[in-house]
């Protein structure tokens, strides 16, 4: 019997020599159930083509680099199937909304500069001295921002989200549900200094709520319900009386 | 090409967790430091993130500084030097609760502090946890916090190619920035190598693309030595065929190792520990069961049954979520259900740039932390959950050490950097990008490269298999000088990078293979099977490798630092 193969379409795309993006098809065997596209992939650049870039590391679904579009759905390479695809071939494309690189990289300094403005890191009015130990914390608070300290980075939700299509300025999914991370941790008392970030023109106002991020994530994280809960406690903000506003 | 170029105080190669929390530590120490990072990814994809078990600090009453050094020591087979360990035990507790304080999630006791659990060769509970994803919300954690500080400027997604050294002091680095395909000479009055770890150099392997070795390569190719090379650990539970890591916390929360018999054929190894023994003897334990046709045969290879399924699925679901995950997204089980398949696969490297307790280097103004420097904290074999502590611990070191020293350093002078830099660019424009002729694929290289490191530097090894490595490895070298690249492209060619990385892979692969050659003993992880047993009058000895204008490294030996704990019988 032949080898089972198949086939992978990748874009390809070198701003020193081409003009616009197009495909390139690669019929490669498929030896082995376990395969995802992410070792197709590799497979290509030790055997067939070196010049084939992409980004990956640590092939376990946690490190955030390889998502791409994968048969027109955002998805991390590295736990999508070829047996979920086979025999049709499989489409491998750049991440939706992000400027392209080269073939499969995307540019995400975008991202990069949204993750800093929201201030991702514990805000307080006094540190304690690390001599007096930790802060308590219940498995209850932890329950409060847990989901939303899950999120690894992967842009799959930028690259779902029809809003951030449309306009780039949209502070995302994945850096509002950041900032609810931090809101939400009973260790942080930062509220304040984030939510003129999140409530502005560009923060949560903006999202239409189709939730398509929420459907992408591959970490279970939830942005879209980080966003219509930071709207509330963005519109309660207005309400509240000046003095009492935290 | 100008005379331009970026210039810090400090420059710190290399953005996961021990390169961050130097970077911290440092403008913590002096607010007036300039620090510099340079990563070949964005921190956050740094290996850190697949840490999944812990970090250990003697944090609970009823532990002491005491034990945890004394199990540390114990479980480096006495290859540990004790004055490091000591300071390590003492500073992992405080530097757990500063992690606290920056907002790691970690998880809590009923009463709201830390929690903890029992891991191989720790005699108590103290790996502190983030359910089963500690590395990772420890590193988003650094990260996160480390964008506070103005002072530390990134350059993400550049490659380091060289040290620059100027009458025998670091002056900074060459770095490729990938994107755009330009060489830079970055000068700092200090540099600081956090690159972590080389499980790349094997084929089966729990470590990432990126651990390619390259801090401790380039630290070697500047005359640094690289302490301790043949000790390399082997995980005793890894996925077949992806080598994804199933955690040592599995184990540490009730999971039972088993044979093709049912049996937990740990009673014959370490029937005090079960287990809860060092990652060396059961990874050995393993493979002498696939020996003695106790394991399971499978399509990728042997392996032994993991099994948590007595936990049941509250345990699971609150503790090992993520491992329920990998089962279910790799190998299509649910471990409430099925027990899992696994096999030892390589995981850490215990050796790397020979540093001092500060991280100092023999090499002024170089220093190193992590993965990728040995100051002597695991000696032979590393405990499960020192790793995370020890990036905390030794990072900030070496970023507080690196920051009093800048301030008595003169700035770098930018003459000679300029010809280094033209000369750096030269060399690699001609090894790989305009290179006329070359013929060998690079990735066949590696790939012969890697399956010759599992056949003959794995968890057991012999002076056959290792003459043949060594042999193996220079003719894979000078294959290698006839590589042909296809790609050419200035823009992101990662073609070019995987080069770099084999590069240095070759570099250290053969300083793994000839101290593992020259240790006629068995100690920790370093497991011959012609010399058996351990050899203290001979072998308490670090094995510091030298790079020499010939194939082969110099090797130099130093006593290991014993302060309180005379070397015993290593059993559990």
């Amino acid at each position: 019997m032949a080898e089972k193969t198949i086939t992978i379409q990748a874009t390809r795309f070198d701003p020193d020599k081409d003009a616009r993006p197009h495909l390139q098809s690669y019929e490669i065997p498929f030896i082995d159930e376990s395969m995802v596209v992410l070792d197709a992939l590799n497979y290509i650049k030790t055997h067939v083509d070196g010049s084939l870039s992409y980004r990956w590391s640590c092939r376990m679904g946690i490190c955030g680099s390889c998502g791409m579009m994968i048969n027109g759905q955002s998805k991390l390479s590295c736990s999508a199937f070829l047996r979920d695809y086979w025999p049709k071939p499989i489409l491998v494309e750049p991440l939706n909304n992000f400027p392209i690189i080269r073939d499969l990289v995307i540019d995400m300094e975008d991202f990069m500069h949204k993750l800093k403005s929201i201030k991702p890191w514990i805000i307080r009015k006094t540190e304690i001295p690390l001599g007096s130990g930790e802060h308590r914390q219940t498995n209850a608070q932890i329950d409060d921002f847990r989901q939303f300290s899950e999120c690894i980075n992967c842009m799959l939700c930028y690259s779902a989200c029809p809003v951030y299509g449309l306009n780039n300025e949209f502070r995302g999914p994945a850096a509002i549900a950041l900032a609810r991370r931090y809101n939400h941790d009973s260790r942080d008392e930062g509220t304040k200094e984030r939510l003129p970030v999140i409530a502005d023109a560009e923060g949560v106002w903006e999202c239409s709520f189709v939730g398509e991020c929420s459907v992408v994530c591959p970490k279970g994280v939830d942005p879209a319900k980080a966003i219509q809960q930071s709207k509330l406690d963005t519109s309660l903000r207005f309400v509240v009386p000046f003095g009492n506003r935290e | 090409m100008g005379s331009e170029f970026a210039s810090y105080d400090i420059l710190i190669v290399g953005g996961g967790l021990a390169g961050l929390r130097a970077a911290i530590a440092a403008v913590e120490a002096n607010p007036k430091i300039k620090v510099g990072m340079v990563s070949k990814v964005y921190p956050m994809r740094s290996h850190t993130v697949s840490a999944e078990g812990g970090a250990a600090a003697a944090l609970r009453p009823g532990d002491s500084y005491e034990n945890h050094a004394f199990d540390t020591i114990k479980g480096s087979d006495y290859l540990a030097d004790q004055d490091v360990v000591e300071a390590f035990v003492r500073e992992a507790p405080v530097e757990v609760i500063q992690m606290e304080h920056w907002g790691c999630p970690w998880s809590r006791e009923p009463d709201g502090k830390i929690s903890a659990r029992p891991f191989g060769g720790m005699t108590t509970w103290r790996t502190c946890f983030a359910a089963d994803k500690t590395g990772f919300h420890m590193l988003h954690t650094v990260f996160q916090t480390s964008l506070k500080y103005p002072q530390i400027v990134r350059h993400d997604e550049a490659f380091v190619t060289k040290l620059l050294v100027e009458d025998s002091r670091c002056v900074g680095v060459v770095a490729l920035d990938i994107r755009t395909g330009r060489f830079d000479a970055i000068t700092a009055k200090a540099v600081i190598l956090a690159t972590g770890g080389l499980g790349r150099v094997y084929a089966f392997t729990t470590n990432g693309n990126i651990c390619t070795g390259d801090g401790m390569a380039v630290a070697y190719r500047a005359g640094a030595g690289l302490k301790d090379m043949e000790m390399v650990q082997f995980h005793p539970t890894g996925l077949p065929f992806t080598g994804i890591l199933i955690t040592e916390a599995v184990r540490g929360e009730g999971g039972y190792l088993l044979n093709n018999k049912g049996e937990r054929f740990l009673k014959k190894y370490v029937p005090n520990k079960m287990e809860l023994g060092p990652r060396d003897i059961i990874s050995r334990a393993m493979i002498t069961e696939f020996e003695e046709g106790h394991g399971f045969e499978g399509p990728h290879g042997k392996y032994l049954h993991l099994d948590v399924r007595h936990l049941g699925e509250d345990v699971i679901d609150r503790k090992l979520p993520f491992m329920r995950e990998l089962g279910r997204e790799f190998v299509g089980i649910d471990i409430v259900k099925d027990p899992i398949p696994v096999r030892p696969v390589q995981h850490y490297m215990m050796g790397g740039v020979d540093v001092d307790i500060t991280g100092a280097s023999q090499i002024e103004g170089l220093y190193a932390a992590g993965e990728c420097a040995n100051v002597g904290l695991n000696g032979a074999n590393r405990l499960g959950s020192n790793s995370l502590s020890e990036c905390l611990v030794f990072g900030a070191a070496a970023g507080r050490a690196a920051a009093h020293r800048v301030a008595e350093l003169q700035p770098v002078g930018s003459n000679p950097i300029d010809s280094l830099l033209r000369d750096e660019a030269k060399r690699i424009e001609a090894t790989y990008l305009n290179k006329k002729g070359g013929k060998e694929r690079m990735g066949v290289i590696r790939e012969e490269m890697q399956r010759e490191m599992d056949a003959n530097a794995g968890v057991f090894r012999n002076r056959d298999g290792l003459t043949k490595l060594v042999k193996d490895l220079a003719v894979l070298r000078e294959r290698f000088e006839t590589i042909k690249i296809d790609d050419t492209s200035r823009t992101f060619n990662t073609d070019l990078i995987s080069a770099l990385e084999l590069d240095y892979m070759l570099e250290v692969a053969g300083t793994i293979a000839a101290s593992a050659l020259a240790r006629e003993e068995s100690r920790g992880a370093h497991a011959r099977r012609d010399f058996p047993n351990r050899n203290d009058e001979k072998f308490l000895q670090h094995t510091v490798a030298f790079r020499t204008d010939g194939p082969a490294p110099r090797l130099d030996y130093r006593d290991v630092r014993i302060t309180t704990f005379q070397p015993q019988a290593r059993t559990y």
